[in-house]
């Protein structure tokens, strides 16, 4: 490994210094009782238009997007790019979808996703599929934000053998767990408007510059080789990269807003109205993130993988060391520290929102439905606390002592998973007409056809559908929520013929879903 | 909370806008090419870099003629 960096360690601890104060002096920002869940876990449904648009986006573009997609890009190419159909997708879906949720969640003070599939179709058992499938997703997703800061922290030129390698990440995730736990919700949105003003930064200087330095994007361009600027053109009897590509842009975009911290973050908006000005200016992000795409190009053109002072670091992290190499080779010391802690503080505020999101479904649809069915305000926003701390701690334990792939094939299998709960959430949110066992059947459909299809690919995200002839190399996750929404579909009829009587309730009604 | 149900309706196929840019992003034989290349970029990333801008306008439009 390189030697330790000084002027950008420096810089990188500063901006973490900062941001450790004003992660805990959020807790007087918009100054709510913390001891409500709802104002911990959710800001108090504070946040106007203009923190909300930082909060999302802080949320959805984490540190492991900034390095894992213009890694993929460096190693395998234009595959990469599917990033910015899938973000461009995402936003018209959410504009649909997101606003009615947080209206019915707002008159119904749903904290969850649990809470409100539990309001809507009546089904404990529905609510607690929903809850454990978005804890069990999340978790390692959690995990992969450590991998992000491990990268940069490895990149600094800091190393240790043992237990003194990882203490720089123990170090980080303490901070983290601290701040969570006084402030809740309150800390990663204060911290996301910092973190987002140093990756814009760091962005638009690394497209900017960098290219001027190689020589222009022809130049960038010309360097990549040929199979990789383009998806391969499918063969005959198969619509290969490309149905793969589609379906994977697709699939994530409709997994997006299922996972537990998107719907945390829309639910602390303060108006339907701010969920819905956001849909429209998130893609902001989206811009970045194709721009960051294209870093990964910069990165082979620069030839830094051939470079020797950088050998260690890729031996280390593989490609998800490009761009802090990149980084290295290109800017001058102060900058990349800047653009380091921008990568390292983008690993926190994901990180802390989804803690949050776990929390409050452990506490509310799991402690609350099953353990203690009338806990006091107090004891529900303590629990949610505790929670977040330990969801925390199996994520950074699981970092260090379990091979990065294994994180890396649970986040795969997760988006999967989530993905199951689509139907009772997003179809949900227009429609009552499914069964609420229908649901159940179908979730639990789609999560072993889902897993047992991934298994059988060898944990890679597409799955050859062959049909009449054909092959249909597609995203899992799409393939596999279209047989859940056709199973739920069939039983519906069935088991409402069979249990008629014995419908259950749905609290909410029509006007409850807009303003 | 509710408001008059009439205006709601009005304009709400403004939604369709919304699809344009499925098909435009999720149809990879319209793009996956290099020419006419913009500024050295090949076609394949610059068409799906405006599509994000033309997707954000779109949705933006979509905001202003419905209510929610």
């Amino acid at each position: 490994m390189q030697d330790v960096n000084w002027t950008a360690l420096t810089i990188f601890v500063l901006l973490f210094a900062f941001i450790t104060w004003l992660g805990f002096a959020a807790a007087n920002w918009r100054r709510g009782d913390l001891d409500l869940l709802h104002e911990w876990g959710l800001g108090g449904r504070r946040f106007g238009t203009f923190v909300s648009w930082f909060l999302i986006g802080g949320d959805l573009y984490t540190a492991y997007t900034f390095i894992a997609v213009p890694a993929l890009a460096f190693g395998a190419g234009a595959v990469a790019f599917f990033a910015v159909p899938y973000t461009i997708v995402a936003y018209p879906i959410f504009f649909l979808v997101f606003p009615r949720i947080w209206y019915v969640c707002h008159k119904h003070h749903y904290i969850t996703a649990g809470d409100f599939v539990r309001g809507r179709f009546g089904n404990r058992w529905l609510a607690l599929a929903v809850t454990v499938t978005g804890i069990v997703a999340t978790m390692p997703y959690i995990a992969l934000q450590l991998v992000g800061l491990q990268v940069v922290i490895g990149a600094l030129g800091i190393s240790g053998t043992g237990l003194f390698a990882d203490l720089p990440l123990i170090i980080a995730f303490v901070i983290l767990a601290a701040f969570t736990y006084s402030s809740g919700l309150r800390a990663p949105a204060s911290i996301a408007i910092v973190k987002d003003i140093l990756i814009y930064t760091t962005a638009f200087v690394a497209v900017i510059a960098i290219p001027i330095e190689l020589g222009g994007f022809g130049k960038i361009f010309a360097a990549v080789p040929a199979s990789k600027l383009l998806l391969a053109t499918p063969g005959p009897n198969t619509t290969g990269a490309y149905s793969a590509y589609a379906t994977l842009a697709l699939g994530s975009a409709l997994a997006l807003f299922l996972y537990p911290h998107s719907l945390t973050g829309i639910l602390s908006a303060s108006s339907g109205r701010a969920v819905r000005r956001n849909a429209a200016l998130l893609p902001g992000y989206s811009l970045m993130l194709g721009l960051l795409a294209l870093v990964g190009f910069f990165a082979i053109a620069a030839g830094v993988a051939g470079l020797p002072e950088y050998a260690a670091g890729f031996k280390q992290f593989g490609n998800n060391f490009a761009v802090p190499a990149l980084f290295l080779h290109s800017f001058p010391s102060w900058f990349v520290g800047i653009a380091f802690a921008g990568i390292g503080i983008g690993a926190l505020v994901p990180a802390a929102i989804m803690s949050i999101a776990a929390a409050n479904l452990y506490t509310r649809n799991i402690h609350r439905e099953f353990i203690n069915k009338n806990p006091t305000d107090q004891q529900e926003a303590q629990m949610a606390r505790w929670v977040s701390l330990i969801v925390k701690f199996g994520a950074l334990v699981f970092i260090i002592f379990v091979p990065t792939q294994y994180a890396i094939y649970l986040q795969l299998l997760g988006g999967i998973w989530i993905i199951q709960t689509l139907p009772p959430v997003i179809l949900g949110a227009y429609t009552r007409w499914f069964n609420d066992r229908a649901l159940l059947v179908g979730w639990a459909t789609g999560i072993v056809a889902g897993t047992s299809m991934s298994a059988a690919v060898n944990l890679t995200p597409t799955f050859p559908l062959h049909f009449a002839g054909h092959t249909f190399p597609g995203y899992t996750a799409l393939y596999t929520v279209i047989l859940n929404i056709v199973v739920a579909a069939i039983l519906t009829p069935v088991f409402n013929a069979r249990l008629a009587q014995r419908t259950p309730l749905d609290e909410t009604v029509a006007s409850d879903y807009h303003a | 909370m509710d408001g008059p149900g009439k205006q709601r309706r009005a304009g709400s196929w403004w939604y369709l806008l919304l699809l344009v840019q499925f098909v435009a992003v999720l149809w990879p034989p319209f793009y996956n090419r290099i020419e006419p290349s913009w500024i050295g970029m090949p076609f394949f990333y610059w068409y799906q870099l405006l599509w994000v801008i033309i997707g954000a306008v779109l949705t933006a439009i979509v905001y202003f003629t419905t209510e929610d």
